[in-house]
C-alpha cells in the first residue's frame, strides 16, 4: 500500500479540471495503473467522461434514501468505466441549502473505512472551485492527497486561485505531508500565457509541469460523454495527455511547500509580462471617465 | 474580626491581585477589568462586563439557545418548542427549570417534554427543512392542542444556512394562521445567554405581535389590568406574586413567561401596565410595548418585605387610590406574618455573611430579603448581567462589596476560601465545590427544588432555607476533629 499515489487536481471553477484530470488519469490507466477518481463536487460530473454518463448513484443521495452512511456497502457507490477506471462521486445536496463540505468530509471518510483504497495505484480527488471551507480541504488534510496538480491559465482570476490554493496547501503542508506537485496550464489563449504560468509557477517555488494547447478535439469527445483518450486515441492531443500522465507518473516525491505570493505581486507579475499597464496610485478607484477628465 | 469598609476595602484590593497573579499577563489584564469593590457613591460598580469569556477559564455562562429556549420561550406552556438540531441539546435542555404550570403535559401543555429534530449527518449535509417540516406535520396529528410551536435554533442551523422562516411561514399558512415562530438563538452567537434573551424577545415582538393582530377581540379589558412580565414561575414565583397584585384590586391578564400560555402573549399589548421582574431578560419587549403601543412599565423586586412593600406601593402609584389603598391593605395584612418570620428566623441569621453569584437579575434582587434577616452581602456578581445592570445594582449592595463579573471557578473558590462567607448561593456546578469547603450553600436558580421565594409566601419558606442550610449541624462535623478548636476527645 505504500506505493499508492493519493494526489488532486484543484483549481478556478470551469478551468477544465474535470476534462483535464479524467483524460490525464485515462492516460495512467493506459499506461497500466489501477485508478480510482473521488468526484468531490456536488454537481457530481467528475467522472462523466469515464463513465459515458453522470453518476447517479453518489455517495450521499444513497446515504440519505439509506438513512445514513452506515448502512451502506462500497458496491452500492463504486461504478466502473473506461479502462477499469473505478469511479465514485460524493455528490451532495442541490445549490442553496445544506452543506456541501460536510459532505466531502462524510464521503472520504466512508471510503477510507470500507477500504476503497485497497488494490490501486493511484486514487484522484477531483474538488471544485476554491477551497472556500474546510469541508473542501479535506482531500489535502493529513493522510489524503499527497500532491496537489493546479490546473490553471493565463487569465488574471486563474492565477489569483492557483496562489489562494497554494495557501491552503501550506496551511496544511506542515500538520500533515501534502505538497504542491505542480501547475498544468490549461490554455486559454491569452497573451503570453506560457511565460506567466512559467513565472507563476517559479514564484509559487514549483514547476509548470505542462501545458496543455487548447483543441476542438477536447469539445467533440467531451459532447460524447468520453475522454480524447477514448474517442481519438491517436490524435494529437491524446499525446499532450500522455505526456502529462508520464511526467506526473515520474513527479512521485518532487511535490513541494509553496510559497504564495500577495496579491500585490501578483499584479507586479503582470505587469512585468505587460499584460497589465504599469498606473500609478492616483489613478485606483477612478473610472475611464474620470481619467479622461 | 469584623473589619472597616476600608480594611474591607484593602483586603478585596489584595484579593484581586493575588488571583490576578497567577494568570497570564494577558488574561489577568483582561480579567481585571471584571473584578473589583463597590464604591460609595459610584454610578456603577467599576466592572466591565457582557464581554467574552476567556478561553480555559471555567466560566459559569450558558449560550444564546439556553437563553432562548430555557428562559424565555421554553416556559409558553401551550406551544410546542422544537429544539432544532442535533439531539444533544435539545436532551440537555430537556424538562425546565422548575417553571411550574398548571395544564395536563402532553395534552394540552407540553413544558417538561422534549422534541427535537435530532439532526443527522444527511440532515447536515442535504440541510434540515424538510425535516422540519415533517415534525410540525407530526406534532399537529400527536398534539392537536398545542396553540404553536416554535422553532429553537442550535449552531448549525445557523452554519448550514436553513431556511426555517420560510419553514414556519409555509406552515403557518397550512395550518390556518398558526403561531409558528422561528428563533435564531444558535448558540455560537452573542458572548453569553443574554443575547438568546433577547433573539427570543425579537422573536415575539415579530412573530406574535405583528403576525396575529388582534386574536381575541372579546378579551375585554378593565383599567386595572396588568402583565407580569420576567417571571418564569421556579418553584411557584410568579403565582406568589400574582396573589398579591390581584389582591390588591389589580387583574393579572398576563404571565411572562413562566405558567404562560400564547393567549396571555397576545394580549398583553392590552394592558395598562407590565411589571417587570427580570429586567435582564426581558427589558427588550417591555420597551417595545412601551413605545409602539404606550404601556408603561415598571421594575419590582418581590423578595423579603421591605422591597415587597417598596415594589407594591411603586405599582400602585400608577393606578388611582383603589389600587393604592389595596396595596396598604395588603402590606398590613401581611405584615404581622413577615414580623413573626423575623422573629423566628432574625436571632439565628443575624450577622451572617453571604456571597452570590447567580444570572442577570438576583445578584441584587435578593439582597433586600438576606438584609431583613438581619444577614449581610459582602460579595455579589453577575453570569450575564450588562452595565445597566451593575448600575441597578448600585441601589442594593453596600460600600466595599466584592464585585465579580462573569467570575472564573478559580477566582470564586479562592474568593470563598478568604472570605469564608456563612453562606455562597450560586448554583448547581457551584454547589458541591463550596460544600466540600465546609461552607453552606444555597442553589439561587432553582431555589435547590424549594420554593417560591418570590413574594410573602415565598419569605416565610427563603428564611427557613437559609437558615437550614446554615444552621445545620452537619457543618460542625465537617472539620478535622484534631484541628478543631476545643475539640473534645
Amino acid at each position: 500500500m505504500s506505493d499508492l499515489r493519493q494526489i488532486a487536481f484543484y483549481g478556478k471553477g470551469g478551468i477544465g479540471k474535470s476534462t483535464t484530470s479524467q483524460n490525464t488519469l485515462a492516460a495512467l490507466a493506459e499506461m497500466g495503473q489501477r485508478i480510482l477518481i473521488v468526484g468531490c463536487d456536488p454537481k457530481a460530473d467528475s467522472t462523466r467522461l469515464i463513465l459515458h454518463a453522470k453518476a447517479q448513484d453518489t455517495i450521499l443521495s444513497l446515504a440519505a434514501a439509506a438513512g445514513s452512511v452506515e448502512d451502506l456497502e462500497l458496491e452500492d457507490v463504486m461504478k466502473v468505466g473506461y479502462r477499469d477506471i473505478r469511479c465514485v462521486e460524493s455528490g451532495g445536496p442541490e445549490p442553496g441549502v445544506g452543506c456541501a463540505g460536510r459532505g466531502v468530509i462524510t464521503s472520504i471518510n466512508f471510503l477510507e473505512e470500507e477500504g476503497a483504497y485497497e488494490d490501486i495505484d493511484y486514487v484522484s480527488y477531483d474538488v471544485l472551485g476554491d477551497v472556500v471551507c474546510g469541508g473542501f480541504a479535506m482531500p489535502i488534510r493529513e493522510n489524503k492527497a499527497q500532491e496537489i496538480y493546479i490546473v490553471m491559465s493565463g487569465e488574471m482570476m486563474a492565477m489569483y486561485a492557483a496562489n489562494n490554493i497554494s495557501k491552503g496547501i501550506l496551511k496544511y503542508a506542515n500538520s500533515g505531508g501534502v505538497r504542491l506537485g505542480g501547475l498544468v496550464c490549461n490554455e486559454r489563449q491569452t497573451d503570453k500565457e506560457l511565460e506567466l504560468a512559467e513565472a507563476l509557477a517559479g514564484k509559487l517555488g514549483t514547476k509548470l509541469i505542462h501545458f496543455v494547447p487548447r483543441d476542438n478535439i477536447v469539445q467533440h469527445a467531451e459532447l460524447r460523454r468520453m475522454t480524447v483518450m477514448e474517442y481519438a486515441p491517436d490524435s494529437k492531443q491524446a499525446n499532450e495527455y500522455r505526456q502529462l500522465a508520464q511526467k506526473i507518473h515520474n513527479n512521485s516525491g518532487n511535490g513541494i511547500i509553496p510559497t504564495p505570493i500577495t496579491m500585490d505581486e501578483l499584479e507586479d507579475l503582470l505587469m512585468a509580462h505587460g499584460i497589465m499597464k504599469q498606473i500609478d496610485e492616483s489613478q485606483v478607484g477612478k473610472t475611464a471617465a474620470e481619467i479622461a477628465a | 474580626m469584623s473589619l472597616t469598609v476600608e480594611q474591607t476595602k484593602q483586603r478585596n484590593k489584595e484579593l484581586i491581585s493575588e488571583v490576578l497573579s497567577v494568570y497570564p499577563e494577558k488574561t489577568a489584564k483582561r480579567r481585571a477589568k471584571h473584578l473589583g469593590t463597590f464604591e460609595e457613591g459610584k454610578p456603577d460598580c467599576g466592572v466591565k462586563s457582557n464581554v467574552k469569556s476567556i478561553p480555559g477559564v471555567m466560566t459559569i455562562r450558558g449560550c444564546a439557545y439556553a437563553g432562548s429556549k430555557g428562559v424565555v420561550w421554553g416556559p409558553i406552556k401551550d406551544m410546542i418548542h422544537i429544539s432544532h438540531g442535533p439531539v444533544g441539546c435539545g436532551q440537555y435542555s430537556w424538562a425546565s427549570r422548575r417553571n411550574y404550570y398548571i395544564g395536563t403535559t402532553g395534552i394540552d401543555t407540553f413544558v417538561t417534554m422534549q422534541f427535537t429534530s435530532d439532526f443527522q449527518e444527511k440532515d447536515i449535509v442535504f440541510g434540515g427543512d424538510k425535516k422540519l417540516e415533517k415534525i410540525i406535520d407530526e406534532i399537529q396529528d400527536l398534539f392537536p392542542l398545542n396553540h404553536g410551536i416554535t422553532v429553537q435554533s442550535e449552531c448549525p442551523i445557523g452554519l448550514i444556512g436553513d431556511d426555517i422562516e420560510a419553514v414556519s411561514k409555509k406552515k403557518s399558512k397550512e395550518y390556518d394562521g398558526k403561531t409558528i415562530v422561528p428563533v435564531r438563538c444558535e448558540g455560537f452567537r452573542g458572548v453569553s445567554q443574554s443575547l438568546g434573551h433577547h433573539i427570543a424577545n425579537d422573536s415575539i415582538r415579530d412573530w406574535v405581535f405583528d403576525k396575529s393582530g388582534d386574536k381575541h377581540p372579546e378579551f375585554k379589558t378593565t383599567p386595572y389590568d396588568v402583565s407580569i412580565i420576567g417571571d418564569y414561575n421556579i418553584g411557584g414565583d410568579a403565582w406568589a406574586s400574582r396573589i398579591l397584585l390581584e389582591e390588591m384590586g389589580l387583574r393579572v391578564i398576563a404571565q411572562w413567561s413562566g405558567d404562560g400560555s400564547l393567549a396571555e402573549l397576545e394580549n398583553t399589548p392590552k394592558a395598562k401596565l407590565n411589571v417587570l421582574h427580570c429586567y435582564r431578560s426581558m427589558n427588550y419587549i417591555s420597551r417595545h410595548m412601551e413605545e409602539k403601543y404606550g404601556i408603561p412599565w415598571v421594575e419590582y423586586n418581590f423578595f423579603g418585605p421591605t422591597k415587597i412593600e417598596e415594589s407594591l406601593r411603586n405599582i400602585a402609584s400608577h393606578f388611582d387610590d383603589k389600587i393604592k389603598e389595596g396595596a396598604e391593605r395588603v402590606i398590613a395584612k401581611y405584615r404581622p406574618l413577615m414580623d413573626a418570620v423575623i422573629a423566628k428566623y432574625r436571632p439565628r441569621l443575624e450577622g451572617k455573611k453571604v456571597m452570590l453569584f447567580v444570572g442577570g437579575l438576583r445578584p441584587r434582587h435578593v439582597i433586600g430579603a438576606y438584609e431583613d434577616l438581619g444577614m449581610e452581602i459582602v460579595g455579589t456578581g453577575y453570569e450575564f448581567g450588562h452595565n445597566d445592570d451593575y448600575q441597578r445594582t448600585t441601589h442594593y449592595v453596600k460600600d466595599g462589596t466584592l464585585i465579580y463579573d462573569d467570575v472564573t471557578g478559580f477566582e470564586f473558590e479562592k474568593f470563598v476560601e478568604a472570605i469564608q462567607p456563612d453562606l455562597v448561593g450560586s448554583g448547581i456546578k457551584e454547589k458541591y465545590v463550596f460544600q466540600k469547603m465546609g461552607v453552606p450553600f444555597r442553589q439561587m436558580h432553582s431555589w435547590d427544588y424549594s420554593g417560591p421565594y418570590h413574594g410573602y409566601d415565598g419569605f416565610a419558606i427563603f428564611a427557613r432555607d437559609m437558615d437550614m442550610a446554615i444552621n445545620n449541624p452537619v457543618w460542625s462535623l465537617a472539620k478535622t476533629p484534631w484541628k478543631r478548636n476545643g475539640a473534645h476527645a
